[in-house]
């Protein structure tokens, strides 16, 4: 370490090979192989059959590349009992997803708008509690909540689940929002105020049409995260709308003779593909809400 | 609540005409019911519930501080606690470190370095659940890494840390650090593109060598990045569960068990709400004191604007 002549971020780029620029791109490259290998094994494996796998060679590129597993995953695969495949779970998944994201964005949204421009007093130790909201174990509220939706009728249903999702979504939904409109200048709220328009009117026509680029950041966020959710779907969802993650981990976990990895690889990967695909086609909108949850406004 | 709101709202903008503040206050309706509902509300039933001698369903037959002294008498809250603390505390250090080398290493004009960026932040956008399964697949003793070393000559190696309970908590700190450290790394790579250009050129003029100037420069002027960093993975860290799940079950034996397990577990399957209700309450008292204070220092008590 101590021989190697960094070049700083802001230098000029070095014409020449030096043994420090090698040093550098072999750590990257090992790290990139480190990073890789575990998608690379689940995609060969998954293209394997089970003679093939059963001869240990894990890196081996398949002999015969085939899909059976993934069709076999997708329709055939049991999670128990029930034999349907890894479908109802990524059906389950769409179903839970789309309303819970839109749900929260635009509850989040409206938060944002009223925290930054339209506070009352009280509003600060509202948006406190929500942001304390975002840090609270999930574990410390999802048994009042149980007994809640139990006390309601919407325990393990659909709109259960979807209430949670929202619940759960909303303080970085709001923190994410508070922040970007309080990054706008102060002077378009107050030539509408001036002009007469009122809180809805300010909200649909000016500030929505403004916040494009931080709703895409909040749909990438909420997409990716309720896809991913495990732990409220296993609990709030209900056998019938259990989400695809619940329905992989069934799958896998479901032991009858022989363990099919391939299959198991198959039905990973399809449930990795939705926010790999997301990630991949969203680049630095992605990052930007990573970072959201952080950022102080 | 909506008196106090609506008293509150005509002291702060006096100029407002009622039917604005109407829409205003319900706007923020929602925001209210989950603010005080679900995060004070719920939070305090589960409390209250933890003084209580509740079995499957809640009741009120109080026991004082019993269910604690249950909690801390049974050795599978204490492993949990201790697995939090080895698995939380490394877990940290690594992204940390990891994510940090891999941000400074990238910030030196690199080809590819958003090819590289991609491929060290997609595990992020996976699933703990998918984490699990795929480094579960690959610690398999006999057709996973071990076996493919082994068969390449080095008869002696060993990894399948799942199958031994000394280990296998390794064994999951590794999947996450793999599915975390680009996130610190995102975040961190951020922090250098932001720091002024004029550090790096009175660095070159003084003759620091470039390591120095990360070390002893660039790294302490990045600690809000770092705090950022830190809090984002410490609250991954109390609530592991889907990964533990996955991966081993908790198993072999209780060696891999964490606190966010034992809750959910004692509200399910075994129907003892009382004791899962005591450990809930031990697992926010920590996030309580050290996030509390922050929220109310940096977004209750300050009225800017």
């Amino acid at each position: 370490m101590e021989q190697i002549q960094l070049t700083g971020p802001h230098g000029p780029k070095p014409k020449k090979t030096t043994v420090s620029r090698l040093g550098v791109y072999a750590f990257l490259f090992s790290a990139a192989v480190f990073f890789c290998i575990p998608l690379y094994v689940m995609l060969i494996t998954s293209l394997k059959g089970m003679p093939e796998i059963r001869l240990g060679e894990l890196f081996s590129l398949p002999g015969d590349p085939s899909f059976a597993a993934w069709v076999k995953a997708w329709g055939e695969a049991c999670s128990g009992v029930e034999c349907n495949g890894i479908q109802t779970g990524f059906w389950n998944s769409v179903k839970i997803t789309i309303p819970s994201v839109a749900i929260s964005i635009i509850l989040g949204s409206i938060n944002g708008y009223a925290l930054s421009f339209w506070r009352f007093k009280g509003s600060n130790l509202l948006f406190g509690l929500l942001l304390f909201g975002a840090f609270v174990p999930f574990q410390v509220v999802i048994f009042p909540l149980i007994i809640f939706l139990r006390e309601v009728g919407l325990y393990g249903s659909l709109t259960g689940i979807i209430l949670i999702h929202t619940i759960f979504g909303m303080p970085i939904m709001t923190l994410l929002f508070r922040n970007y409109f309080s990054s706008l200048p102060d002077e378009l709220f107050k030539a509408a105020r001036v002009d007469g328009a009122n809180f809805w009117q300010i909200f649909f026509q000016i500030m929505m049409p403004l916040s494009i680029p931080v709703t895409v950041v909040a749909v990438i966020l909420q997409t990716t995260g309720i896809w991913n959710d495990y732990l409220l779907g296993l609990i709030f969802a209900g056998r019938e709308n259990l989400p695809m993650t619940v329905q992989l981990n069934n799958i896998v976990a479901t032991t009858f003779g022989v363990r099919e990895y391939n299959v198991n690889m198959a039905a990973t990967i399809l449930t990795a593909l939705v926010p790999l695909a997301i990630y991949l086609l969203s680049g630095k909108y992605f990052v930007r809400g990573i970072a959201a949850g952080a950022v102080k406004g | 609540m909506e008196e106090t709101m609506v008293t509150s709202a005509k002291v702060s903008k006096p100029r407002r005409t009622k039917r604005v503040q109407i829409s205003s206050l319900l706007a923020s309706a929602p925001m209210a019911i989950v603010a005080i509902g679900v995060f004070v509300v719920c939070v305090g039933y589960s409390v209250v519930l933890s003084f209580t001698k509740s079995r499957l369903f809640p009741n009120f037959n109080w026991v004082g501080l019993d269910q604690y002294e249950r909690l801390w008498g049974t050795s599978r809250w204490i492993v949990s606690v201790e697995n939090l603390f080895l698995y939380g505390v490394l877990f940290i250090a690594l992204c940390l470190v990891s994510g940090f080398f891999m941000a400074v290493f990238l910030d030196q004009k690199v080809r590819f370095e958003s090819g590289f960026r991609t491929l060290f932040l997609y595990p992020y956008a996976m699933s703990l659940v998918v984490t699990g399964l795929v480094w579960q697949w690959m610690m398999e003793p006999s057709l996973g890494l071990q076996n493919v070393v082994q068969r390449m000559g080095w008869e002696s190696f060993e990894f399948a840390p799942l199958v031994d309970p000394q280990y296998a908590i390794y064994g999951v700190l590794i999947a996450a650090v793999w599915q975390s450290s680009g996130l610190v790394m995102a975040l961190m790579l951020a922090g250098l593109r932001g720091i002024d250009g004029e550090i790096w050129k009175a660095a070159r003029v003084d003759g620091i060598p470039t390591w120095k100037t990360y070390f002893f420069i660039v790294l302490p002027m990045m600690r809000p990045v770092m705090i950022t960093s830190v809090v984002l993975l410490a609250v991954g860290v109390v609530r592991v569960y889907d990964l533990i799940v996955a991966q081993t079950g908790g198993g072999p034996g209780m060696s891999t068990e964490m606190p966010a397990k034992f809750v959910i577990d004692h509200i399910t399957a075994r129907g003892n709400v009382g004791l899962g209700m005591a450990a809930a309450t031990m697992m926010l008292l920590p996030v309580l004191l050290v996030i509390g204070p922050w929220i109310y220092r940096e977004y209750v008590r300050p009225t800017k604007h």
